[in-house]
């Protein structure tokens, strides 16, 4: 029961912790690739903790609810982790977080944020199949969804799926809005639809989406680990170097449209998994 | 308390999201706001961010004069920014309407609209002058924010 609560404890606050951390990570490798200098790692939470302490401005009080259910829904997510619960109810519990912040954008009526609420839609439909996928590939080589006996697997995973792990770094690029997938919102200062989806956020209820997306990057990231997960020392090159591979395909390449996102994410994605599949089923 | 509320103005202090507005200027004063970004000057160093949107920002930066037609843009970006905020008149036509500020178009600077917190003159003005500018507006920001809170 103590244990059960720590965990929680400890998933409530290792989310936005480490999501922020990795944040500040990423605009300083992001600024030195460019050859800038960067801002301070503690960045993101100076610019959360500034926006929570803004004027909050309302265009529809639905999108207080929806970024309260996201915020609630994606650190459930991080906790069931935590609490080594089962990974489909984990991925549909996030997918629930994502389509409110969708709704919460749908509900204004700013054709900037419409815009980006549809693209997000569709990036949601090119990487929910793909984390499935995953996750079922997971089930046929260790014979659970359960992430407690997946942890318990003698062997690393990227060995047997190495197919699927990139197809998770499909969906790991469309989550962490990196190019050539950051259609909807995007990191940066700036894009061709001014924020996106996350343009009539505003003050506090801005500070929720981020934190609500510290909380995503840390699931996903959870579930990168599981590839590698007999060794400390695996999990964490595994985790640098997907993390460092994400930040570099961020750099060099420039943005797409939904079009190609689609048939391309489906196209590459799906082969890819069923390849790994059906090695796993028949090969095996 | 009042702990709180310093830590919260030293989180501002370190974290201005910069919302450009082009009211009408000849494009010198934005190509030297624009060069702050590159690698040469890096102003992210500072944590700011040039975004395109008001709702997310904390200091409005207007470069070029107001006239008829723009001014109600400008107020109207303006209302649109949580607070608090502070607002900075970027080069000559900024400040005063500049060469122009006898021509029949043209209202005049930006205080004629907006309060302006910080004049940056010079025309255009050097990346450097811009930078100062923003941080003179910081403390500008945090005297606003004790203000509200208190």
């Amino acid at each position: 029961m103590t244990q059960t609560a720590i965990l929680i404890v400890c998933g409530l606050i290792s989310g936005p912790l480490l999501g922020g951390l990795v944040s500040g990570l990423d605009r300083i490798l992001t600024a030195r690739m460019q050859s800038r200098i960067g801002p301070p790692l503690f960045q993101p939470f100076y610019d959360v903790i500034k926006l929570c302490f803004k004027e909050p401005l309302v265009v529809n009080v639905w999108q207080v609810f929806c970024v309260h259910v996201y915020v609630a829904a994606s650190s459930i997510a991080v906790v069931l982790f935590f609490l080594q619960s089962d990974l489909l109810l984990i991925l549909f519990v996030q997918a629930v977080g994502a389509v409110m912040l969708v709704v919460g954008a749908l509900s204004s009526t700013s054709p900037f944020s419409q815009i980006g609420a549809q693209r997000e839609l569709l990036q949601m439909l090119s990487y929910e199949p793909l984390l499935v996928l995953v996750v079922v590939g997971i089930y046929i080589e260790t014979g659970s969804f359960k992430l407690s006996q997946i942890y318990h697997w003698p062997d690393p995973l990227l060995p047997k799926l190495p197919f699927l792990f990139i197809v998770l770094g499909y969906a790991l690029t469309i989550k962490l809005r990196k190019s050539p997938f950051d259609l909807s919102t995007c990191h940066h200062g700036h894009q061709e639809i001014v924020k996106g989806l996350l343009t009539d956020y505003s003050g506090p209820f801005l500070a929720l989406t981020e934190v609500g997306h510290w909380f995503e990057v840390v699931l996903l990231l959870g579930l990168c680990t599981l590839f590698w997960s007999t060794s400390w020392v695996g999990m964490g090159i595994l985790l640098a170097a997907t993390y460092f591979l994400e930040v570099l395909l961020d750099n060099i390449t420039s943005r797409m449209n939904w079009r190609w996102m689609l048939s391309t994410v489906w196209g590459v994605g799906l082969a890819l998994s069923l390849v790994n599949l059906i090695w796993l089923t028949q090969g095996g | 308390m009042e702990m709180i509320k310093k830590s919260v103005n030293r989180m501002r202090a370190k974290s201005p999201w910069l919302l450009h507005f082009d009211c009408g200027s000849c494009n010198g004063c934005d190509i030297e706001i624009l060069a702050c970004l590159t690698p040469v000057y890096d102003i992210e160093r500072f944590g700011i961010i040039n975004v395109g949107n008001p709702f997310h920002a904390d200091v409005l930066l207007v470069s070029g004069t107001v006239n008829p037609r723009n001014r109600k843009v400008l107020s109207n970006l303006h209302a649109q920014m949580p607070g608090p905020k502070a607002v900075i008149a970027v080069g000559a036509c900024g400040l005063s309407g500049g060469v122009f500020r006898e021509a029949y178009n043209v209202v005049g600077g930006i205080d004629k609209v907006l309060p302006v917190d910080v004049y940056v003159p010079g025309c255009p003005p050097k990346p450097e002058a811009i930078i100062d500018g923003v941080v003179a507006a910081l403390d500008k920001l945090k005297e606003l924010g004790l203000r509200k809170e208190a």
